[in-house]
């Protein structure tokens, strides 16, 4: 906590591999909120379940990115709390539309575990949980 | 759309996406010619936009909605240029990794355009 003005040579979340994790992340938080947007508009009615996941994804995707861009051990805890929502997401929703398929005309990000984007929402948490536990233990050792 | 124009710049997408891939792999960051390549590959997907524009304005609708095809023209213009920078300031291995993934991003934004276009 009162070490950041020592940490010079402190773990930055958003450099090295954690650029492809900003990246990748800022990719999927611009596709999940301009489809939820664009869907929303559209057509609410058609599927409003599928499209407010839609748009709770885009929020958490969006956060994780700040976090990691902004670094700092708060940060650093606040991602990690939201990569574990985010990959209960993906599990409950993905679980979810193989369960009942009729709640959801309209596919979200998150349908079938991510399927329709290469299974990047599944893989992405873990990746980024894993890397902000190597940022942790950094800081520790 | 043109078809042909789509494929290519797929086609160069995914090239760009294995040469950097390469870098990544022999832990290199980009250099000069990676970035000629991204402006090449870049420079596709501007022509592609202006294609798309010039194709709405003369009445021509994409099966899927001219919103979602508008969004995904706006991404595919953006996205190597968006990795481009990222590269540049990540001066490791991660840098040549990122702008792969944006080709990888890219490719997959080409299918997508491709399908809202045809149907």
């Amino acid at each position: 906590m009162a070490d950041s003005s020592s940490s010079k040579a402190a773990f930055d979340l958003g450099q090295g591999p954690g650029r492809l994790l900003v990246w990748l992340y800022g990719v999927f938080t611009v596709a999940a909120a301009s489809r939820s947007i664009v869907q929303m508009i559209l057509d609410f009615g058609r599927a409003p379940l599928a499209y407010v996941l839609s748009a709770v994804a885009a929020v958490v995707y969006a956060f994780i990115t700040y976090s990691l861009v902004r670094g700092g051990p708060a940060a650093r805890r606040a991602a990690q709390v939201c990569c574990a929502l985010e990959l209960a997401g993906v599990l409950v929703v993905g679980t979810w539309t193989l369960v009942a398929p009729s709640a959801f005309p309209d596919a979200t990000v998150w349908s079938d575990y991510g399927m329709g984007y290469l299974f990047i929402p599944v893989i992405l948490p873990v990746t980024a949980m894993i890397w902000l536990r190597r940022a942790a233990a950094d800081r520790t050792g | 759309m043109i078809d042909a124009l789509t494929l290519a710049v797929g086609l160069a997408a995914l090239a760009l996406a294995a040469w950097c891939g390469f870098a990544f792999s022999r832990d290199q960051s980009t250099k000069d010619w990676h970035f000629i390549g991204m402006a090449v590959v870049a420079l596709l997907a501007v022509v592609q936009l202006v294609v798309g524009v010039v194709r709405l304005s003369g009445g021509d609708r994409p099966a899927q909605g001219m919103a979602v095809f508008i969004a995904y023209l706006i991404g595919s213009a953006a996205a190597v240029p968006a990795a481009g920078f990222m590269s540049l300031v990540e001066r490791t291995r991660w840098g040549s990794a990122t702008v792969a993934a944006g080709g990888v991003i890219l490719a997959v934004l080409e299918v997508r355009l491709y399908d809202i276009w045809g149907g």
